[in-house]
This record gives C-alpha cells, sequence and structure tokens, in this order.
C-alpha cells in the first residue's frame, strides 16, 4: 500500500522533473529495534520512482559499520543526500509530513549543486573559518 | 547551507523518534536548531537572520 497518494506523487513528480544530476539517497537502516526504518524505505523507495535521476543506496546500520562511520551515522533510520559532493546533509528519523518537503528541498538543492541563498546570505558566509555543525529538530506535523 | 559552504553540515532530526536527544537539547518545541551542539535558534527565521545568527554560533565558540 502506496505512503504517497496518487495526487501527491504526481506533484512530487512534476517538482522533481527537472534535477539537472543524480542524486542518491544514502540510507542506513536496521531489521530490529527500528519502528520507522520500513516505512522510511517505502518512502525513499516511492520518492526514487518517481525520478530517473534519484537512487536509492541502502546500507544495513548494523552489518555495515564502516560505511555508517564514513557518513557520520550513529543511529536509524537516517538518510545522507548526496550529489556530486557530499554536503553533510542528513535526515534522521522517518521523513514524513514536513520534513518530507525538506528531503525534496535537499534533493533539489544537492542535485543543481546550488545552495538557492540569497546573496547576501552567500556574502555572509564566505567568511567564514570554522565548522558549522547544524542540528534542527522538526516534527513531522 | 551545507550546499553554500564545506564547513557547513546539516542533519534534520525527527524529534519525535529520538527523545534522547530532545532531552540533550531541551527541545520543548520545533522548530529548533543547535550550532555546534551549544547555541540555539529557536522557531523559522528570516533567511539572512538565521544565517547571522548560526554565524554568530560559530565565532562564539571560538
Amino acid at each position: 500500500m502506496p505512503i504517497l497518494s496518487a495526487s501527491d506523487a504526481a506533484r512530487v513528480r512534476e517538482m522533481l522533473a527537472s534535477l539537472p544530476n543524480p542524486v542518491r539517497l544514502v540510507f542506513f537502516t536496521q531489521t530490529l529495534n527500528c519502528e520507522t526504518c520500513e516505512p522510511t524505505k517505502q518512502i525513499l523507495g516511492e520518492l526514487a520512482g518517481l525520478s530517473g535521476q534519484i537512487t536509492v543506496e541502502e546500507h544495513n546500520f548494523l552489518l555495515e559499520a564502516e560505511a555508517a562511520a564514513a557518513y557520520g551515522i550513529d543511529r536509524v533510520p537516517a538518510v545522507a543526500v548526496v550529489g556530486a559532493e557530499d554536503y553533510g546533509i542528513r535526515f534522521l528519523g522517518i521523513p514524513s509530513g514536513h520534513e518530507f518537503m525538506s528531503l525534496l528541498d535537499a534533493i533539489q538543492i544537492v542535485s543543481s549543486g546550488d545552495s538557492g541563498l540569497q546573496p547576501v546570505s552567500r556574502e555572509l558566509l564566505a567568511g567564514l573559518a570554522a565548522p558549522l555543525a547544524l542540528q534542527v529538530f522538526v516534527t513531522p506535523t | 547551507m551545507a550546499v553554500e559552504h564545506a564547513l557547513i553540515t546539516s542533519v534534520i532530526v525527527e524529534a519525535n523518534e529520538y527523545p534522547d536527544l530532545v532531552q540533550k537539547y531541551q527541545v520543548s518545541g520545533v522548530p529548533k536548531t543547535m550550532v555546534n551542539e551549544r547555541v540555539e535558534i529557536l522557531g523559522a527565521r528570516p533567511e539572512e537572520d538565521f544565517v547571522r545568527a548560526a554565524i554568530g554560533a560559530a565565532d562564539a565558540a571560538h
């Protein structure tokens, strides 16, 4: 039973129709003790089905510890949104509701390689000399 | 922001699933952004404000 409704799927397909470059959704999951892992896998699968530019690369968090470490993943479900570069964008937890929209945004930005930020923001960030680790807490509704 | 600068990473956390993180960072409302685990940006902000607040946090940490 699909998670995305037919009309939502159509809308998402349209939004993703002009993705310029491929995007990998590097997905870390595990079989036990993760209620949202299976629904997340389903959502990602449906998303990938709506665009030829999106692929899902699934890793088992427990069995592939090196891969998890390489992407800096310490809990599941987790998705790294990777384009030509890994910009350090990660989603923790099921990407539904508002978070789904953020995931779509991330896919579009990563695909284009352009942040879409205003010129003033870009100028402010140009002088950044130390790491900024952002953790944004959200809920689906 | 993560796409704009190589030094920036961005993790979006679904708060309902990670009560330990919610408690660690005392998240009582969303959206809430933690910068370098130390500085908080509460709620949604206009883009420039958010960027300035985040950069301010990076400076404060050093």
